[in-house]
């Protein structure tokens, strides 16, 4: 590799960590606004023009808070729980394709970190590291409400990610290939073939059922068991204060943004637009607004997530479980047969 | 047993059908609901830029009035200390002396009036025991303030402006 190469990777690594925090801030101040415009309210309007120094307002006040680790916490662990928490949350965004290749001079960039073959199996390995996090934070607080909630995210997140990873396999039936860059190519425009491109029209099972266990995976409602108030006063952080519970939080926005570049990419055409390549626009420019078209798809992702959060009302743990393993992983099982005979019919 | 009331409604608990169990359709029909509110107007009023109107028999902060010339009404009687059930209101009272009639009405006066804004409740009593119609709570909301001794009004808070000054 070039030094000039090194040097473009240093700094799509830069823009990407540095949208993914954006993102994931102004996702607490669009929580709140969206909330409130679901209760007939006008939301956090106060620091700046519409409100929006909110989430610096709100990050200062983490900051001065008082730090508070409590005696019989095991304090190595209780500091390692919330920045693994971030840590993984942060780098599950290297695989994303974000867009095509911009061209400038001589070089060729493309708008991804890297692109390993394994790409999806990379996310899942990603996706599972990141309830250490909780589970340790949780542990070493030394708090039965925490070690419930500890508990309670480590089996949802293992229940969901069986379906999560069954509904996958339907997808990578059709795709034939793991890695996130091919699977977004493959979905190339909107059209053809008498057929739509986008993963989403050829298997709608697969992502009803990987939207559900994206929730479940992110701990969003309905199924923020882990971090229950009315039972379990504040779940794994109940202990956190001040900066920690910070990352915490803000694990949970990063997570939502990186699982909805996922389902963009993967279901939802990623980077790709209708009618891309009938517009005569130059390559450059069509990966821009291929860029632009991912990031509305991801926001619409996340505002469908706090749409869901603000409707529907959380779930017993007992029902979480019977739909985990009594309902999605059957449906998943029979959506890749359902897959596997189609596929062998219309080949 | 027969209602009387014949208000008893007998509530039918079947068990859900197949699309009631299969969530989704209940599900999309809240996420329609949820979509018409956020499109509404919102219901919140931005106080203090703008107010609500308050009802004719609103009770707010109290005034200690004037009379027609001026003349603090207020004759320290300690009546409306005595009929606070919250013990808001303290006073010393003091004698009038020559030279002041222009300022107090009665031969006694207030020197101090203090109300406790914090313990006061506002029930209106003071007003109502007031034989001097000296007392009303016809003021604002009383505002927030940082510090509890802040929150004990005096004569400066409570006395109506004078007269054409
Ligand atoms: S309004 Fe009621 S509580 Fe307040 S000072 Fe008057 S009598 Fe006391
Ligand atoms: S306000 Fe009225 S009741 Fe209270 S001391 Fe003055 S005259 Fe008496």
């Amino acid at each position: 590799m070039e030094l000039a190469d090194i040097i473009i990777k240093f700094v799509l690594i830069v823009i990407i960590f540095a949208i993914s925090l954006v993102v994931a801030m102004y996702s607490t101040y669009a929580e709140r606004k969206v909330a409130a415009f679901f209760q007939d309210r006008i939301g956090p309007n106060r620091a700046g023009p519409w409100g929006i120094l909110q989430p610096l307002a709100d990050g200062g006040k983490m900051f001065l808070k008082e730090e508070i680790i409590p005696t019989n916490a095991s304090a190595f662990l209780f500091i390692a729980g919330p920045s693994l928490a971030i840590l993984t949350a942060c780098i599950g965004s290297a695989v994303i394709p974000w867009g095509q290749h911009l061209t400038i001079g001589s070089h060729v960039i493309d708008l991804q970190v890297t692109d390993i073959n394994v790409g999806v199996l990379y996310i899942f390995g990603v996706v599972s590291l990141g309830v250490y996090g909780v589970m340790i934070g949780g542990w070493a607080s030394n708090n039965k409400y925490s070690l419930l909630g500890a508990i309670r995210a480590a089996s949802q997140n293992i229940s969901y990610e069986i379906s999560m990873g069954l509904s996958i396999i339907a997808l990578l039936m059709l795709t034939g290939t793991l890695s996130l860059r091919e699977i977004a190519e493959q979905q190339h425009g909107f059209w053809s073939h008498g057929w739509f491109t986008w993963n989403v029209f050829r298997q709608p099972l697969g992502f009803l059922i990987f939207i559900v266990c994206a929730f479940a995976e992110t701990n969003r409602t309905p199924f923020d068991l882990p971090e229950c108030e009315t039972e379990l006063v504040g779940g794994y952080h109940t202990e956190y204060s001040s900066m920690k519970l910070g990352f915490y939080l803000f694990a949970e926005y990063i997570n939502m943004f990186i699982s909805s570049a996922v389902m963009a990419t993967l279901y939802f055409g990623g980077y790709n637009f209708p009618f891309m390549h009938h517009l005569g626009l130059t390559e450059n420019w069509v990966t821009i607004l291929g860029v632009i078209a991912l990031f509305a798809k991801i926001i619409f992702f996340i505002f469908f997530f706090m749409w869901v959060r603000w409707t529907i009302p959380r779930f017993r743990y007992d029902q979480l479980m019977d739909l985990g393993w009594k309902i999605l992983i059957p449906l998943a099982i029979a959506n890749i047969v359902l897959t596997g005979v189609i596929g062998t019919i219309f080949k | 047993m027969e209602s009387l009331s014949n208000k008893k409604k007998l509530i039918e608990s079947k068990p859900l059908n197949f699309w009631e169990r299969a969530y989704l359709p209940a599900i999309l029909s809240g996420l329609s609901i949820t979509m018409k509110h956020f499109f509404r107007k919102p219901v919140t009023i931005s106080y203090p830029e703008e107010k609500r109107e308050f009802s004719e028999n609103f009770r707010g902060m109290h005034s200690l009035k004037r009379d027609e010339n001026g003349k603090e009404r207020c004759t320290a009687c300690g009546l409306c200390a005595l009929s606070c059930p919250a013990e808001a209101i303290t006073m010393i009272a003091a004698e009038r002396q020559k030279g002041e009639e222009h300022l107090y009405r009665e031969e006694k006066y207030a020197a101090v009036y203090e109300i406790n804004m914090l313990r006061c409740i506002f029930c209106g009593l003071c007003e109502e025991a007031c034989p001097k119609e000296a007392i009303y709570l016809d003021g604002d909301i009383v505002p927030a303030d940082y510090l509890r001794k802040d929150f004990i009004y005096g004569k400066d808070k409570l006395v109506e402006a004078p007269l054409n000054q």
